[in-house]
């Protein structure tokens, strides 16, 4: 392979696994430093006038615009919200911008639009600036939505990965993998019996049943892009722990797994949009489980592993008591042949 | 009821495979003090590889089962001159690649599909050959390749990807075939007799299609015990357990657990399609030479739909030669991904040196992604 094969960008770059982390450390790290951005969390945290702000952004593309449980549009919303409930605030603004395919339905773009303004009217939350480009592309369905959020962080927030300890406790909200799984299956025109729907979903439950426990949660995140493994095992990383989930505690839904299965893709690389994950203090695992539990989206909430003192790995017992790694994500999970 | 280290319940499946694992772990134990070693067995299949290595049974038996991969994950098995093939075709204008998603990010001698992609080449991932048809029908103005790559169990689907262009009157479909058979592989790997293996479990989906006696040669001819089973936890520990026993009794013996879903004369539908469209041919596999009879090539009545035939005229770059790779040695059992010393030392699923190491379904990548302790 020579140098300039290397230099280009590949769709790999993109998925949110091991290609993004690098991309992220050796190009836009090294161009922006600063304080804010090396705290590498979901939102950046900012002080300004006695108040501590969360900042967050993030860009949408996903094909088909509209799936099983969700389109692009509250996929976008819920998407930058749950990133600040994650970071421990409550979200007050957003932006949105758009870059839109030349020869795309006006009557498709209207239903993205109500989707999203759907989402932010139950939330309350207003969208008070936006952007609009249209660009040559041979796929009218090729749209791009940039979503920005602004939130206030609640003076209990203390979240921080540096604040794990060896003896704390790993809970997820609910299943792992519906939205990866529901996108896949819409993509590739799985015929199944039962198709999976994506979780995609606001947070913000977690913030108002969770507030009096946010001295006792460590860190929390979506798994969104990568899945669990790899939010769990940049967790690891960033904290300087191991993390141990135990396979038979990980809620996997049979159409979850029928997808994964026949992909070959391992359901813990793919994405949830309506789950968060939290590290919480040995102890408070239980007020915290019977808390979430108050919610229709916190129902299926459950342990699925602890920490340990370590360094910056993630290990599955599987369900026969074997032990295997689980690592990053490398490269888009592709189907395969058989 | 049993639960787990956080009061989730344990299903009876597990507690069934648990002890079934105990039993497995006893007959091994057993054959290791009479034999003095490891039984050593190999999994022809790269899902049988993963689904061994995914569930922890391959490690929680390490001390007592040696198991080896075979020749039965398609994208490792293909030959580096197909790849460089394949990856030259994408570069011709007005082509558009049709391939599964394991092909895109194996190492030509240079460069992958995936890079020509990110370079500018239209290369489409399906997950059924058919989409090939319709690209084909929505763009005359383009050619179609639809990349056939894989064994016994996708043919059937190329086959009927052609059926279809034929009905269609579709001209600007072709096929680069490089479709291998499973039972040739292994017989030039049992006729080489290079390593002790001591049983096979032979590949879960092939034989839905070829059927059990396909592989009868195997304890006829080899005097090898053999199992076909399917992929689940449970399935496994089954094969492994008929597989011991038949070795504990020294009897050679296929055994057939999977037979709700095998049956001992396979899929008569899937074989007729594949003979209508495909015949016997050599073709050239990684890690052998060219094996008799052992690929599918189209019948000559369809040549004009062969890809190496559409287009004669490609620029392929010579085959490079990988300094080090053991993917050959890895896909036909002699060595296993940890004795590559390129293995997580340079080589790993986003720097892959060989196909085994992309594939979900290879050796090398199912050992990194579940094995290797850091
Ligand atoms: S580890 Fe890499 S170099 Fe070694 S055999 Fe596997 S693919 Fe080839």
């Amino acid at each position: 392979m020579n140098e300039q094969e290397k230099d280009v960008i590949l769709l790999s770059h993109g998925d949110g696994g091991l290609l993004t982390h690098q991309l992220i450390q050796g190009t836009f790290f090294p161009g922006f430093k600063n304080e804010w951005l090396e705290e590498e969390g979901d939102s950046a945290v900012l002080n300004f006038c006695h108040e501590r702000l969360a900042f967050s952004t993030d860009s949408f593309v996903v094909s088909p615009l509209f799936f099983p449980g969700g389109d692009i549009g509250k996929l976008a919303i819920c998407g930058t919200v749950n990133d600040l409930v994650v970071s421990g605030a409550r979200p007050l603004w957003l932006s949105a911008a758009f870059i839109i395919p030349e020869g795309m339905a006006i009557e498709r773009l209207s239903d993205v639009v109500r989707s999203m303004s759907e989402i932010a009217g139950d939330l309350k939350l207003p969208i008070v600036t936006g952007d609009t480009k249209v660009v040559s592309s041979n796929d009218p369905e090729n749209l791009f939505i940039n979503t920005t959020g602004i939130g206030v962080i609640y003076p209990e927030t203390n979240f921080n990965v540096k604040n794990v300890e060896p003896s704390d406790i790993v809970i997820i909200t609910g299943s792992i993998g519906d939205h990866g799984a529901a996108i896949l299956a819409a993509r590739l025109g799985l015929e199944l019996e039962e198709s999976p729907q994506s979780d995609c979903a606001p947070l913000d439950f977690i913030s108002t049943l969770l507030r009096p426990y946010f001295p006792y949660i460590k860190v929390m995140r979506d798994p969104t892009r990568g899945g669990l493994a790899t939010t769990l095992k940049e967790l690891a990383i960033s904290g300087d722990v191991d993390f141990w989930l135990e396979e038979n505690s990980i809620n996997v839904k049979p159409k979850v797994k029928a997808v994964s299965d026949i992909l070959g893709i391992d359901p813990y690389y793919l994405a949830s949009e309506g789950r968060a994950l939290l590290v919480v203090k040995n102890g408070k695992e239980e007020e915290i489980i019977k808390e979430l539990k108050k919610h229709p989206l916190g129902k299926d909430a459950s342990i699925i592993g602890y920490a340990r003192a370590g360094k910056g790995n993630l290990f599955l017992r599987t369900k026969l008591g074997g032990t295997r790694p689980l690592q990053m994500l490398a490269g888009t999970p592709l189907p395969r042949i058989c | 009821m049993k639960q787990d280290s956080f009061g989730h319940p344990v299903e009876k499946y597990n507690l069934l495979a648990e002890h079934l694992l105990a039993k497995v772990l006893e007959l091994g134990q057993k054959i290791a003090e009479k034999k003095g070693k490891k039984t050593k067995i190999m999994e022809v299949c790269g899902t049988h590889t993963v689904a061994f290595s995914r569930s922890g049974i391959a490690q929680l038996l390490s001390d007592v089962l040696d198991l080896r991969s075979g020749p039965g994950c398609p994208v490792c098995v293909t030959h580096q001159q197909d790849l460089d093939y394949m990856i030259s075709l994408s570069r011709i204008k007005d082509v558009i690649i049709v391939t599964f998603g394991d092909l895109l990010r194996v190492p030509g001698s240079f460069t992958s599909l995936e890079k020509e992609k990110a370079k500018g080449a239209n290369v489409h991932i399906c997950y059924s050959p058919l989409e090939a048809i319709d690209l084909a029908a929505k763009n005359t103005q383009k050619e179609i390749v639809l990349l056939g790559i894989g064994f016994e169990t996708t043919a059937p689907t190329i086959a009927a990807a052609l059926s279809q262009a034929l009905e269609k009157g579709l001209q600007n479909f072709s096929i680069y075939s490089t479709l291998k058979l499973v039972p040739p592989a292994l017989e030039a790997l049992l006729q080489e007799k290079k390593f002790d293996l001591d049983g096979l479990v032979l590949p879960g989906h092939v034989s839905t299609v070829l059927g059990s006696d396909a592989f009868d040669f195997i304890a006829q001819e080899y005097a090898l015990p053999c199992v076909v089973t399917g992929f689940e936890p449970l399935d496994l520990l089954i094969g492994l357990y008929y597989l011991l026993t038949s070795l504990i009794e020294e009897k050679a013996e296929l055994t057939n657990t999977y037979t709700h879903i095998v049956k001992e004369k396979g899929n008569q539908a899937a074989k007729e399609i594949i003979n209508l469209y495909f015949e016997e041919g050599d073709t050239l596999w990684r890690g052998f030479a060219s094996i008799p009879g052992s690929g599918l090539k189209l019948r000559t009545k369809y040549n004009d739909f062969e890809a190496r035939y559409r287009f004669k005229k490609v620029e392929i770059p010579e085959t490079g030669v990988f300094s080090g790779c053991s993917c050959g040695d890895i896909i036909t059992g002699k060595l296993t991904p940890f004795d590559c010393v390129h293995f997580n030392n340079g080589c790993t699923p986003l720097t892959p040196v060989g196909p085994c190491m992309v594939s979900s379904e290879g050796a090398c990548s199912a050992y990194y992604q579940y094995r290797q302790q850091i």
